[in-house]
């Protein structure tokens, strides 16, 4: 284990991301030269723009909720599973969550708290569903998520037209009735300004960013220093073996499922707690499978995710300012799948040059023993 | 952070170095013209219907009142803070008046004119803010939808009359009833088979003629004649049915909708294209343009709430009707019912519904 910090060890694992990331930005640069634009004066202008205090703080904002759907489908790969139902376990998590939490009043905290509860609930629940059939019929989960999305997308349309929504005058757009003041969560900002940091116009860091950080110690702990840990991963790399050693298959199934679902309820929290308070017809799709995305850059660890969610906050923070300059802000989901891309090349590239090097090594070993 | 950070200042480096192309930017404007920001939500320019209407306006203004400018728009699955920061980085940057275009604005309007108070705002399709430099200006689609009925039910042969919204919300379903009353006013016994391309949340309803061009399909296979598809972009979609299905033998009218579509249409879909129900969203945006030139302000009284004005864009101030090019309703001999109708509409004498029957 003591090689894991030695530091050519360490140089390699900052090697595949480093590398993904100039090559992701070399093939962006080709797209920008491609529409007539300067990559120079782009990558700059996001820089200074995504570098400033509003634009940090939206990119932990943004972060912290990428963070919590990708941990739910990391849990999942764990476990040898794919989740792609995320997407549909966030959006019922939250309309459950909005819909429940604006019929009382409890004290704040315990209200938050009761919030955060049901759209856990709720997520796992949806994500029951394609473990049972998985359980009980064999269905693969990866078809039976994707068609629970388009299922749990017109599932919240319905809802939300003909038993949630209530109309505001004026207003063209569908809301939930809104949350009471007790279930809001402040913002940070007067951390911030504690630290002589000064108010910015969007407003500060949502308070449940720390929930995010809190799921990430739990997910941690859960898949690295727990039994059920072990089973998870046991199962995820060899289910045979697993069960051989008396894991029950269908029962990690069903609970890795749920898990990840509860975990994706609550992903969309930090912005309906702290910003929308309720949820409405421009409620953001989409967050579960960047979700996907976000996991597979941060190889399912609690820090490589981390960072992953604050990457993509960034670029999709900064390229805001892109359009002033007259730049599609597209260009962050061209630079944004062209890391993932190539992370995913430069992962296995570096898998196989560690393989040579313990191969080497042992070779060695063997000729001086 | 630290490694990110790290990753992009080495990756920019890198870049910068073997990537440096000469600046293609534009110098910032340093004169004291009127600069205009206009934002648009998903779909953005290039539906020939909704956003290219704003657009219109737009540009009818930069050439009439030589004015600078500068349009944004929402990413697809882009963060509703997205919306926020680039109202606030238009204001920022001295676009004075901004134009919201769509009601899922109306949370960032709000907000960003709340912090500047001295730019002057318009959104388009909400009345729900009630700011002294925030202008809504909102139209009454189920008047100008409601002669779009009474036209299909004079063209239809087959009393069987088709309605394709582009995603099922309050706004569009403001078309829906306005277009069923005037059917069903004009004639008894037609039917109106109502379809929606796609439900909310998911918006692609808008931009999807794919899937608006089966739904027509269906609709014209099972005998309808006049197909009204208020969908903006996916509206395509129905103009191609048309086409195929009247070479096929069995001829069908289509009517367009937010631009006078018969405009942007093809030579063969023109052919079918017996008018649009034009909302001048175009003129909306002129007007807000032209009087802040002048110093004024767009700022009637609504009468939805205290403090909440703009104007109201109907079929009185010309702001929606039917467009006539092609000139089908003339021949068809049906120019004078709707015109009855639209008399009766201003008159009162008919209050169309804003909400379709249960």
């Amino acid at each position: 284990m003591s090689r894991r910090f030695s530091p050519q060890s360490i140089a390699l694992t900052l090697a595949a991301p480093l590398v993904a990331a100039v090559f992701g930005l070399g093939i962006s640069s080709i797209a920008l030269m491609i529409t007539h634009n300067s990559p120079l004066e782009t990558f700059r202008a996001m820089w200074d723009y995504g570098t400033q205090v509003g634009s940090l703080i939206e990119m932990v904002n943004l972060g912290a909720v990428y963070y919590i759907a990708a941990l739910a489908v990391a849990l999942t790969f764990k476990a040898g599973l794919f989740n792609i139902g995320v997407e549909s376990q966030i959006r019922l998590g939250a309309l459950f969550a909005a819909w429940i939490g604006a019929m009382f009043t409890l004290p704040p905290v315990l209200h938050v708290f009761v919030i955060l509860v049901v759209a856990s609930l709720v997520g796992a629940m949806w994500a029951f569903l394609p473990a049972l059939l998985k359980v009980k019929r064999g269905v693969s989960e990866v078809i039976s998520t994707i068609m629970l999305n388009s299922i749990g997308s017109a599932l919240s349309a319905y809802l939300l037209a003909d038993h949630f929504q209530q109309l505001v005058a004026g207003s063209n757009n569908v809301t939930t009735k809104p949350l009471p003041q007790s279930a809001w969560v402040p913002d940070l900002m007067s951390w911030l300004n504690r630290v002589g940091i000064k108010d910015v116009p969007g407003g500060g860091p949502y308070g449940l960013v720390f929930l995010a950080v809190a799921l990430g110690f739990l997910y941690s702990f859960i898949v690295n220093r727990t039994r059920f840990g072990f089973d998870l991963r046991a199962s995820g790399a060899s289910p045979t073996a697993a069960s051989v050693s008396g894991v029950n298959p269908k029962r990690m199934i069903i609970l890795a499922m749920m898990l990840s679902g509860a975990f994706a309820g609550l992903a969309m929290m930090p912005v309906m707690l702290g910003e929308s308070h309720a949820y409405t017809l421009g409620f953001r799709g989409g967050v579960g499978f960047t979700g996907i995305a976000i996991a597979l850059l941060g190889r399912n660890n609690a820090v490589g995710i981390a960072f992953s969610s604050l990457l993509f906050g960034f670029l999709e923070v900064s390229a805001r300012i892109l359009e002033l300059n007259g730049i599609a802000t597209e260009i962050y989901i061209i630079m944004q799948g062209a890391i993932l891309l190539s992370a995913v090349a430069a992962y296995e590239v570096v898998r196989r040059y560690r393989e040579t090097l313990n191969a080497r090594a042992l070779a060695r070993a063997g000729v001086t023993a | 952070m630290r490694l990110s950070k790290r990753v992009l200042t080495a990756a920019i480096a890198v870049t910068t170095v073997a990537l440096a192309a000469p600046a293609a930017m534009a110098p910032a404007n340093a004169k004291t013209t009127v600069k205009v920001g206009l934002a648009f939500d998903i779909g953005g320019r290039g539906d020939k219907s909704f956003n290219d209407s704003a657009y219109a306006g737009l540009v009818k203004a930069q050439k009439l009142l030589k004015v600078v400018t500068k349009t944004v728009s929402a990413t697809a699955g882009g963060a509703a803070t997205e919306r926020e920061d680039k109202l606030r980085l238009l204001a920022q940057a001295g676009y004075n008046p901004i134009i919201a275009v769509g009601f899922l604005y109306a949370d960032s309007v709000k907000k960003v004119a709340t912090e500047f108070p001295k730019t002057r705002f318009a959104i388009i399709d909400d009345a729900s803010i009630a700011l002294p430099n925030v202008s809504s200006l909102v139209f009454a689609e189920e008047q100008g939808s409601y002669l779009a009925g009474v036209a299909a039910a004079k063209a239809s042969k087959s009393g069987k009359i088709g309605y394709i919204g582009g995603v099922r919300i309050p706004l569009l379903q403001k078309f829906e009833a306005g277009f069923v009353a005037g059917v069903k006013a004009t004639r008894k016994s037609a039917t109106v088979d109502v379809k929606y391309v796609s439900e909310p949340p998911d918006f692609t309803g808008f931009a999807d003629p794919a899937k608006a061009k089966v739904i027509a399909k269906g609709m014209t296979d099972a005998g309808a004649d006049v197909i009204y598809s208020a969908a903006g972009g996916s509206g395509k979609g129905n103009f191609e049915n048309a086409t195929e299905a009247s070479a096929a033998g069995k001829p069908v009218w289509t009517i367009g909708v937010d631009s006078d579509q018969y405009l942007t249409a093809s030579a063969a879909e023109k052919k079918h294209m017996l008018t649009s129900m034009v909302k001048h969203v175009d003129v909306a945006v002129f007007d807000m343009i032209s009087a802040f030139v002048k110093g004024k302000k767009v700022a009637d009284n609504l009468g939805v709430g205290a403090g909440i004005t703009g104007r109201r864009y109907n079929l009185k101030n010309n702001g929606v009707g039917l467009a006539t090019s092609g000139g089908y309703l003339k021949k068809l001999k049906i120019a004078a019912a709707v015109n009855a109708a639209a008399a009766k509409i201003k008159t009162g004498v008919i209050k169309v519904p804003t909400v379709p029957a249960a």
